[in-house]
């Protein structure tokens, strides 16, 4: 296996429009069949990373090199073909309501193989079984809970064995127990697959407890600091330690930037 | 200044606008041969759009061929020429009111309907699900439905000239006593097939082109909140209706104009 990083960020600055930069020359690297967490308040640019790496959006300046290739996402057949290399779990699943579940998970295998029918049926039960689900194969996407959801897009998002594996908040609204098989799995697939698994949440005991690294990321797509589970929560850093800890205030405020609370309330007192 | 500028941003906002409609319209029939290639989907989609919209298209027809009926007997008896009936009816249904009523209650239940539907998958991020599987979405949801709304549009002004022309038979001539023998023939011998059936046809399949192109649009390209698809549907019907009714000028302008 190759010691080169399977993903690279390289000095990538992005925004959606000139007046807001939600990157700002941001450099970082993705390991090969590593569990890479990206832990970070909302906002700061975690989602937007994985649609650049992904090639839905082109970085305003710096590249993306994903396996050794550098992602141009005006060259249609590179981006697909890198495309078919990967696999997302998206924050609410995304999976096409107008199928069951047995059916969303085996839409990748349909729409990009020629495979018979009776293997995509083997493959898909496989799969729903890895995440638990093999007996709601039939079920629709509106009988499925909000936790079941999340599997099910997991089975699809791992249905054709993807080399890289992202998962946009896959811990968002679960329950403890859910939560805790969403996190088992993650890095039982990426033991069982050796895919390389990139990981963007902001919740941290979870994260800590699959990762093998954890990038910890600020507004603007600054990062304040990154190493091992271990080492970031042994860190003396007041920035490192109020996110890991969860501390309300610190060097991040709480607050978006505003007037004093006072003037705000008419509270001043007359001059 | 500031008003000159205002005009100048409008215009440049409204060409930017043209501009993304006709790029979006490109990449449509360039993803058409990819849905060709998968009759499946095609038939799926005349089934949703066409076998959907079969019970409004079929009441219209119905109820336009009774008011016809009526209006023109009125008419017609006062210049001695009820007889006639049967074939400005049918002439009436088969060369405008067919193609184009149609296209517009096309454009109010299916148009509406498609818009609101590739809205809300891209509101629930199937479409960008879809893009990162490698799947084009363009040619695997727009491309079929393009082509199921353009098939199912002749089809359905077909079915509604063809309900109106019964509609206006019964109260023609089971109602008001005109000679069935001449309510038929006077259609028989004054109707030409490929001068006003076939370009009824072509009409309505060209009504077909921008009503499906108009609703994929609006909601590909709708914002993707609650607010965003609900303005889509509304631009999809009066987007749509003005369209067909511009293009129904040119068309009639160019198709019977001639002596």
């Amino acid at each position: 296996m190759s010691d080169k990083p399977f993903i690279e960020i390289d000095h990538v600055t992005f925004g959606y429009d000139s007046r807001r930069t939600i990157l700002n020359d941001l450099s970082l690297t993705f390991a090969r069949g590593k569990v890479t967490a990206v832990l970070g308040g909302s906002g700061c640019g975690k989602t937007t990373l994985l649609r650049l790496i992904g090639g839905v959006h082109a970085a305003n300046s710096g590249r993306v090199v994903f396996d050794g290739e550098v992602v141009d996402v005006h060259d249609k057949s590179q981006l697909y073909r890198l495309r078919r290399r990967l696999g997302m779990l998206f924050q609410f699943g995304a999976l096409f309501t107008d199928l069951n579940v047995f059916d969303n998970v085996a839409f990748p295998l349909r729409e990009m193989t020629d495979l018979p029918e009776a293997l995509v049926r083997d493959i898909v039960l496989m799969k729903l079984n890895a995440v638990g689900l093999r007996g709601a194969a039939h079920l629709k996407i509106s009988e499925v809970s909000g936790g079941m959801a999340r599997r099910v897009a997991l089975a699809r998002a791992i249905a054709l064995d993807p080399e890289l594996i992202m998962y946009d908040e896959p811990f968002a609204g679960l329950d403890l127990v859910s939560m805790g098989v969403a996190a088992k799995l993650i890095r039982t697939l990426t033991d069982v697959t050796g895919a390389t698994t990139l990981l963007i949440s902001h919740d941290v005991p979870q994260c800590m407890a699959i990762s093998d690294w954890v990038v910890l990321m600020a507004t603007g797509g600054r990062v304040v600091a990154q190493g091992t589970p271990a080492e970031l929560m042994a860190s003396t850093e007041p920035e490192v330690r109020q996110f890991v800890r969860g501390e309300p205030d610190g060097p991040v405020k709480f607050h978006y930037p505003a007037r004093p609370v006072a003037q705000d309330f008419g509270l001043e007192a007359a001059p | 200044m500031n008003f000159l500028q205002m005009l100048g941003r409008r215009a440049l906002d409204v060409l930017a606008s043209w501009g993304r409609g006709a790029l979006f319209f490109i990449d449509l029939l360039r993803a058409v041969p990819a849905a060709l290639a998968r009759p499946g989907l095609v038939i799926a989609q005349v089934h949703a759009i066409g076998n959907r919209s079969l019970v409004i298209i079929l009441a219209s027809g119905m109820a336009v061929g009774f008011v016809l009926a009526l209006q023109l007997y009125n008419t017609l008896t006062t210049f001695g020429a009820a007889e006639s009936l049967g074939l400005v009816v049918n002439l009436s249904l088969v060369r405008e009111l067919g193609p184009v009523v149609t296209a517009l209650l096309f454009a109010g239940r299916a148009g509406t309907s498609l818009t609101a539907e590739i809205g809300l998958m891209k509101a629930g991020e199937q479409i960008s699900a879809m893009e990162l599987m490698a799947i084009d979405p363009k040619a695997r949801v727009l491309a079929p439905r393009f082509l199921g709304g353009i098939i199912s549009m002749p089809l359905l002004a077909a079915l509604f000239s063809a309900i109106g022309i019964l509609g206006a038979y019964v109260v023609a001539v089971l109602l008001i006593g005109i000679d069935a023998g001449n309510f038929w023939s006077i259609q028989q011998n004054g109707v030409d097939v490929w001068r006003d059936v076939g370009n009824g046809v072509v009409k309505s399949a060209v009504f077909g082109v921008i009503c499906t192109a108009v609703a994929l649009y609006q909601g590909y390209e709708t914002e993707a909140t609650p607010e965003g698809v609900a303005y889509a549907t509304t631009r999809t019907v009066v987007t749509a209706s003005l369209g067909v009714l511009a293009m129904d000028f040119i068309l009639t302008a160019l198709m019977f104009s001639t002596p």
